[in-house]
């Protein structure tokens, strides 16, 4: 493609051959995985803490094992590592009942992998928040005779919530950074959109700029909707100063 | 599992254990430097410098360092030849490395991180301390020196050994530019013997090992800190 005389705006164009729209299109990608690895990330985080903070002895380790070997490995070699094996036990699961291959797709393999990696550090982050509810309360919810489900709902979740919410908006932030790790098992997401489109046009500089300003977008918005949660969740605390 | 292979590629997997303690050594003893610039600017600058930090800081830890990385390589390093003189200069061996390009965009993202751990210790810093160390007439220079900077680090000490940990895990990135680290020697075993797991495997051991020996300096280092419990 003859780019060298486009100028930085036709380069950034929306149609093609500007590359706006299948960097916006990797923008959308990227939130989209971020979104549904940190609600996976959520339901294993939930679980994971509750599990840990019950009396259950093998439950409580082999979550000791999960949080304490993901926090441990780098991200990268997770990803990787995960995305291999994941595919090819599915794979060899199916042999094992007589199927044909599946070619996992890549948003499901990524989501699914992004997810595991995010529950273990949202399993720590809700265990820590839980722990500091005050157990008056939550006796005090079980003397009035509330079932278990009932007083999760009522009392435990409102109270955690305030106390969780600074850890949960970081995973939230490092969940959309992170997933730009995923282009290196090949799913086209931003970073790796950002970079064909550098290879192709020769114009590495101004296409990571623009991604980097995506990204910091997706970062700033995500602060002011986080923020407004927190101003809810804690709207029935006391202010601090 | 299978692991003849490492009968013929230890020498690479030693070298690559090098090149990623280097470059975690770099970036965390040049980026804590600049944290430490950042963090007072933080504090005590006024508003232009103070805003300039904060912006620094923002930028850095909004965008992904893959993102931060790649630009610095493909991106910088693309504009850099067309620097009048820089081909032929002495410099240029180093900037055509990736090394290079690694070792600056994880100083400046490690800085980025440690500014904002580095500026809530300061200001956890008592009040009264500094003014005992004003009224003993210290300048300021000293005043940071032997009382506000040593106080801030030991209160950080348990969240900088964290930075360190996060900071080595993310040196895997560097593979992606051309450096031969640990991670980038498991690939190639990977495209020379079709092996998957096992190179991970034998890479995954030696973070791990290097994150338990981070946090074994820092628990000794931490002990040493004379606080009343």
């Amino acid at each position: 493609m003859a780019t060298g005389s486009m100028t930085a705006w036709q380069l950034l164009a929306l149609q093609p051959p500007g590359w706006g729209g299948a960097l916006l299109t990797g923008a959308a990608t990227t939130v989209a995985i971020s979104a549904c690895a940190y609600t996976i990330g959520l339901v294993i985080g939930l679980l994971g803490a509750l599990g840990k903070l019950s009396d259950n002895r093998p439950v409580g380790l082999i979550l000791k094992g999960y949080t304490s070997v993901i926090r441990a490995v780098p991200e990268l070699i997770l990803i990787v590592g995960l995305y291999y094996a994941g595919t090819d036990g599915l794979n060899r699961l199916l042999m094992a009942f007589g199927l044909p291959p599946v070619e996992v797709n890549g948003f499901v393999a990524a989501v699914a992998v992004l997810g595991f990696v995010q529950g273990a550090y949202m399993t720590e982050v809700l265990r820590g928040a839980i722990l500091a509810i005050p157990t008056g309360q939550l006796e005090a919810a079980r003397a009035f005779g509330m079932s278990p489900l009932l007083r999760f709902r009522r009392v435990t979740l409102p109270a955690l919530l305030p106390n969780a919410l600074p850890g949960m908006a970081n995973l939230w932030m490092s969940v959309t950074k992170d997933s730009a790790l995923v282009a290196m098992v090949g799913y086209q997401e931003l970073a790796l959109t950002t970079r064909l489109a550098g290879a192709n046009t020769k114009e590495y500089f101004l296409f990571f700029l623009a991604a980097a300003v995506l990204y910091l977008v997706i970062t700033l918005l995500s602060n002011l909707v986080f923020h407004g949660i927190e101003r809810r969740v804690r709207r029935g605390q006391r202010p601090a100063h | 599992m299978n692991f003849e292979w490492i009968a013929k590629y230890w020498p690479l997997l030693i070298d690559g254990a090098f090149q990623t303690v280097a470059l975690l050594v770099i970036s965390v003893g040049f980026g804590f430097v600049l944290a430490v610039g950042l963090a007072f600017a933080r504090v005590s600058g006024g508003p232009v410098i103070r805003n300039l930090a904060l912006g620094y800081s923002t930028v850095f830890r909004g965008t992904p360092l893959l993102i931060q990385l790649w630009l610095l390589y493909y991106g910088v390093g693309s504009l850099l030849p067309m620097v009048p003189g820089l081909r032929q200069s002495f410099l240029w061996p180093i900037l055509r490395e990736g090394f290079f390009f690694a070792a600056l965009s994880f100083t400046l993202n490690f800085a980025a991180y440690q500014s904002e751990v580095l500026r809530g210790a300061l200001l956890s810093v008592p009040k009264g301390e500094l003014e005992a160390g004003r009224s003993l007439g210290m300048s300021p220079f000293m005043l940071i020196r032997r009382i506000w900077l040593p106080r801030a680090i030991r209160t950080a000490l348990p969240t900088i050994a964290g930075e360190i940990v996060l900071q080595l895990k993310a040196t895997p990135l560097a593979f992606t530019v051309t450096v031969m680290d640990l991670y980038a020697v498991a690939f190639k075993v990977r495209q020379d013997t079709l092996l998957v797991y096992e190179p991970l495997l034998v890479v995954t051991l030696f973070y791990v090992a290097l994150t338990a020996l981070i946090t074994r300096a820092f628990g000794v280092v931490e002990a040493q800190v004379p606080i009343r419990r």
